[in-house]
């Protein structure tokens, strides 16, 4: 295991991916030259050449539109979009085509994309630049949506997502960069659809994925400390949606908080909760509890964007609310 | 060109022409579903234009797109069997009238999202040409979609990479019910190719052999030099889709332009040129006309997609 960072852990696998097959290629702003507004594609340009390291203009319909188009054609195309919240000046490509195409011909075409997207809030970068959408694209099916929050998932999770020649969203968080993690050597993947426990707890069920899932950890961490052990369950991919470990994790907890950075409303924590009710009735002992961000714009000023997003403080009044 | 080929167009100008004749019939009789957007008045753009095509050449085209796929060599009883929505249809009875689709036969879709397109024609052309492939992608497209960013950053885009596309603007004069000149700064459409220093030629569409002549001369100048950008000026007899008012012209205008019929046109000039007797032609006529009826009998006879074409990966997706 080597200890590297959310930004190394998914370079490493656009690289091993891109050395493995010929297909693989990148396309977006400031991919090359400049190697990553978020450094992630530094060096590659020297390494594998402007051909397969492709700066596109400012625009992103023609950025997903050409990379469904490439894998149309038998490519494997990494699409990168410097911020989520440019994903929807590409929606129409992302929605009805990436996810549709396949199915509408009645499977003679497929489109093996992977479109990187930076997502998330607290960066002081004003409304338009700080939203955490990640759920408004898990509302199609077709697409599969994965946002890690570890960089050894990262890293699983984007090599398998590659490799899977499904169209595939994959959410980058733009503060966890810099988290470190343990990382297994060599060639491996994670699979796809397959939420999992990063923490075993007997008191309380936190569900959660990408930077609340690191926020979450912690607050488990403190809650220890008073003698309340949460279990963390990380979904890992939003589409498909895997109920397997939290259904587990809640029918042993019997109380349960889902933990993300976006708007509560139709969010993950709706779609969790209603699934928990639906399948484990039974086991409710207390209200389920959501924490998320508050319905606003983000300001850019420090203190009240903070205050508009969830923190670690409101996981731990939402764990002890359920209790 | 010798006489087999010029007598292979006609006919397939005729057949698109009897299916779009009989698609409307099943229309209104509700065996074909959704909506329904005929291509009659415009089949010497798409004989013309795939005529010029190599096999490999990759088309892609708009919704209105049935007489596309007939000239890519889909055979009219799958394009029929995918109007009247079964298993037998080209796209499975999945895709329906506007998208059609035949991998196999290199025509990539039937779209029906204005202009977007443009961008898929983009990036397969980005792939024949990372991998070397010596192949054109033939991307058609209405006047309607040259007001729209698709179009634009598309056109730039192949510019700037040098992309293998043929850019083919077939204009009818109207997006939907507005008219060009209604919707575009500018009346040609070949001169916004002047923005992104791409050639440009404007073709009259009722003429196939004019239409082609233009196709393969931007065919070639494509393999070596890059995008061009082909507008073919056409007009549709019919209204955009089944059930338009058609409030925006008047029965005058549809009748001046019903009079340069492009199959009567070329018809006339197979006559006089003594490339062939009206009789050689009228057979032509009817063997076109019963190649559709023998699709629209294997369309109604064709089962219906069972519920397994699209389940299996729902069930999966939802868990």
């Amino acid at each position: 295991m080597a200890m590297l960072t959310m930004r190394e852990a998914i370079s490493q696998a656009l690289w091993e991916e891109m050395e493995r097959d010929r297909r693989v290629f990148i396309m977006g702003e400031e991919v090359g030259v400049w190697g990553g507004t978020y450094a992630v594609t530094k060096g590659f340009y020297d390494h594998f050449g402007a051909e397969r390291v492709r700066d596109t203009p400012i625009a992103e319909g023609v950025i997903v539109g050409a990379a469904n188009g490439a894998a149309l054609a038998g490519l494997r195309p990494v699409a990168e979009l410097m911020t989520i919240n440019f994903a929807f000046l590409a929606m129409d490509q992302i929605v009805n085509h990436s996810a549709k195409l396949g199915p509408m011909f009645g499977g003679q075409m497929s489109v093996p994309i992977v479109i990187r997207a930076v997502s998330g809030g607290g960066r002081q970068l004003g409304a338009t630049h700080s939203q955490t959408p990640d759920v408004v694209f898990a509302h199609f099916p077709g697409l599969n949506v994965i946002a890690p929050g570890t960089p050894a998932d990262a890293k699983g999770l984007l090599k398998a997502a590659i490799r899977s020649g499904e169209p595939t969203m994959f959410i980058e968080h733009a503060t966890l960069y810099q988290a470190r993690g343990e990382v297994p050597e060599g060639d491996y993947t994670e699979p796809i659809g397959v939420s999992k426990i990063q923490r075993p707890g007997g008191d309380v069920t936190i569900i959660s994925y990408s930077k609340m899932l690191q926020v979450s950890l912690q607050a488990a961490d403190k809650l220890a400390k008073e003698g309340i052990e949460a279990e963390v369950v990380d979904l890992r991919t939003l589409r498909p949606l895997d109920m397997g470990p939290i259904l587990e994790s809640f029918r042993k907890t019997n109380r349960a908080v889902i933990a993300e950075e976006g708007w509560l409303s139709y969010g993950i924590g709706a779609e969790v909760s209603a699934r928990l009710y639906e399948q484990a009735f039974d086991h409710v002992d207390a209200p389920i509890r959501r924490v998320g961000q508050k319905e606003v714009a983000l300001p850019y000023n420090r203190r009240l964007e903070q205050m508009a997003m969830p923190q670690e403080a409101d996981v731990i009044a939402a764990v002890k609310a359920v209790l | 060109m010798d006489k087999t080929e010029l007598l292979r167009m006609y006919r397939e100008m005729v057949v698109v022409r009897r299916l779009e004749e009989r698609s409307a019939e099943l229309y209104q009789q509700g065996k074909i579903g959704g909506f329904l957007h005929l291509y009659i008045g415009q089949e010497a753009v798409c004989t013309g234009l795939i005529a010029a095509r190599r096999p490999e050449d990759r088309v892609i085209t708009a919704y209105r797109d049935h007489g596309v796929a007939i000239s890519c060599g889909i055979p009219a009883r799958e394009v029929m069997a995918e109007l009247l929505g079964k298993v037998t249809g080209c796209s499975k009875g999945m895709g329906g009238s506007m998208h059609l689709a035949d991998v196999e036969r290199n025509f990539w879709g039937g779209h029906a999202i204005v202009g977007a397109h443009l961008p898929l024609a983009a990036g397969m052309a980005l792939a024949d040409q990372m991998q070397g492939q010596a192949a054109v992608t033939i991307c058609m497209f209405g006047d309607g979609a040259t007001n729209i960013g698709y179009f634009h950053e598309s056109l730039n885009l192949s510019m700037v990479w040098k992309l293998p596309v043929l850019w083919v603007c077939e204009n009818n004069m109207y997006g939907m019910g507005t008219a060009v000149e209604r919707a575009s700064a500018v009346g040609e459409i070949r001169q916004k190719a002047a923005g992104y220093g791409m050639p440009s030629e404007r073709v009259e569409g009722k003429d196939v052999l004019e239409v082609r002549r233009a196709a393969e001369q931007a065919l070639e100048r494509v393999r070596g030099q890059g995008p061009f950008l082909l507008e073919v000026a056409t007009y549709r007899f019919r209204g955009h889709s089944m059930g338009d008012p058609e409030r925006y012209r008047t029965s005058d205008e549809i009748k001046k332009w019903q009079e340069d019929d492009p199959i009567g046109i070329f018809r006339q000039h197979l006559i006089e040129g003594k490339t062939a007797k009206a009789a050689e032609l009228d057979a032509l006529d009817v063997s076109a006309a019963e190649e559709v009826e023998d699709a629209i009998r294997f369309a109604e006879e064709s089962p219906e997609p069972g519920p397994e074409l699209v389940f299996p990966d729902l069930q999966a997706q939802v868990r």
